[in-house]
């Protein structure tokens, strides 16, 4: 009985360290988006100092499947351009702390919307019990054969993610290629037949002109 | 913990959950900027039976002050779920935070769209809304501390049930590739045939019309008696 107010005092304790600690909590945002062309979208993410974030991004369907992106520090300054990219990874050690943005921009396509994936990770993913990132004593012998087996089952749900990405990208290839041979062998049945059509008409307007003059002549 | 009567464990249980409140309503990562009626797609391609969950944080720009407010009451998101057959699966208006789940009943790709149809803003100019979201799906939107504390699980039972969780979501991704490898395949052999069919239709078409034209132009000849 007398163990309580302590106790209740110490699960506080963690509880308002875990409210401060919250500032730094690694986060990670995995997102498909749409993006109209000549358009620019933005995504801003406060990361601290020192430390490490990534950002994967491809892009799934539209065009010719290539985007312009680019990061910037708190300051401004651009850490990372590249130009008409399919997919890329960049990682990057934060110098500064603070907001940095990232930016996707379809500004070089007249007419075609694409549809862009990205995954922005900021530190190292969060134990799943907050107590579990306070440990003391080393982990046994099940709890490391645990972590093994996570940091596996992680590796295989990223690689079924860009499968699936890339499978997507196929799929919309195939499907787009399924109806453009549909719409073309229609149009090409109908060019045939204004061809044949017109080739007739025109030959048969040689010999159309002539008819009255020849006939004055025969006459 | 057997020795601890219940009345300051009661105690204790509410301000942990007020604590946990406190830090659940702090916690929003990534953000972006929207127009007043402009809407904003987010697409998740999800096996069946999964589940998603949605948190967003919304923060109106000051025009005066230059800055945006900490928290702004009765501006409202309008949340759209719509299934990859196009049925809407969730429709409804939140306050400036919310929380929304839902679960997938059809594997495919399921469109989020988010709009704001506040009229505030109109009234603050500006128009600038900065919307902070976080969309979790399948085992990262399992609460472990929730669940720990409800069915009373140890700490390697914990780790052992974020295994199973993350095996059948990896089972389940499969059970999907090989719907969408089907799909695939079909549109692929939809494609030769259309092709295949296609192309002898044409040439089939060609012939006919060569044929006709010629027999056209013989008789037209004939007629003016110049064959």
């Amino acid at each position: 009985m007398g163990s309580a107010a302590p106790r209740s005092a110490s699960v506080l304790l963690l509880l308002l360290l875990l409210l401060l600690l919250r500032a730094e909590q690694p986060r990670g945002a995995e997102l498909t988006f749409e993006l109209p062309d000549n358009a620019k979208q933005c995504f801003h993410e406060e990361v601290e100092q020192g430390v490490k974030f990534s950002l994967d991004y491809q892009v799934i369907t539209g065009g010719h499947y290539d985007v312009d992106c680019y990061v910037e520090d708190p300051q401004g300054n651009t850490i990372y351009r590249e130009t008409k990219k399919q997919y890329d990874s960049f990682t990057y050690r934060a110098e500064v702390k603070g907001v940095y943005q990232f930016c996707f921009s379809n500004e070089f396509s007249t007419f075609s919307h694409k549809t862009v994936y990205f995954d922005f990770q900021v530190g190292d993913e969060p134990p799943i019990l907050p107590d579990m990132g306070n440990r003391v004593t080393a982990l046994t012998q099940m709890e490391s054969a645990c972590v093994t087996i996570h940091e596996a089952l992680k590796t295989v749900i990223d690689s079924q993610t860009h499968y699936r990405l890339r499978e997507a990208q196929d799929r919309a290839r195939a499907e787009d290629l399924n109806s453009r041979v549909s719409y073309w062998s229609i149009g090409e049945t109908i060019a045939l037949f204004v061809v044949s059509f017109s080739q007739v008409l025109l030959l048969k307007s040689f010999f159309t002109e002539k008819r009255p003059i020849s006939r004055a002549v025969h006459s | 913990m057997a020795g601890v009567g219940l009345g300051p464990l009661r105690a204790m249980g509410r301000q942990a959950l007020l604590l946990l409140a406190l830090c659940a309503t702090g916690a929003r990562g990534l953000y972006f900027h929207i127009g007043e009626t402009e809407k904003r797609c987010f697409i998740e391609e999800i096996p069946d039976e999964t589940m998603v969950i949605g948190n967003y944080r919304t923060q109106m720009w000051d025009k005066q002050k230059e800055v945006f407010l900490p928290s702004t009451p009765g501006l409202g998101m309008h949340v759209e779920v719509k299934d990859p057959d196009g049925k809407v699966v969730l429709s409804r208006q939140y306050g400036s935070e919310g929380r929304f789940t839902f679960t997938s009943h059809t594997p495919g790709d399921h469109q989020i769209c988010l709009h704001s149809n506040s009229t505030r803003m109109a009234l603050f100019a500006g128009g600038k809304l900065r919307v902070h979201l976080d969309i979790q799906v399948g085992e990262h939107a399992n609460n472990y501390p929730e669940i720990a504390a409800k069915d009373k699980l140890t700490e390697l039972q914990l780790r052992a049930r974020q295994l199973l969780d993350q095996v059948e979501q990896i089972q389940k991704e499969q059970d999907y590739q090989r719907y969408r490898e089907e799909r695939f395949r079909l549109t692929s052999e939809s494609t030769n045939q259309r092709v295949l069919w296609w192309s002898i239709a044409q040439t089939v078409i060609l012939i006919l019309t060569g044929i006709w034209q010629m027999r056209h132009l013989k008789s037209f000849f004939e007629a003016k008696k110049l064959v």
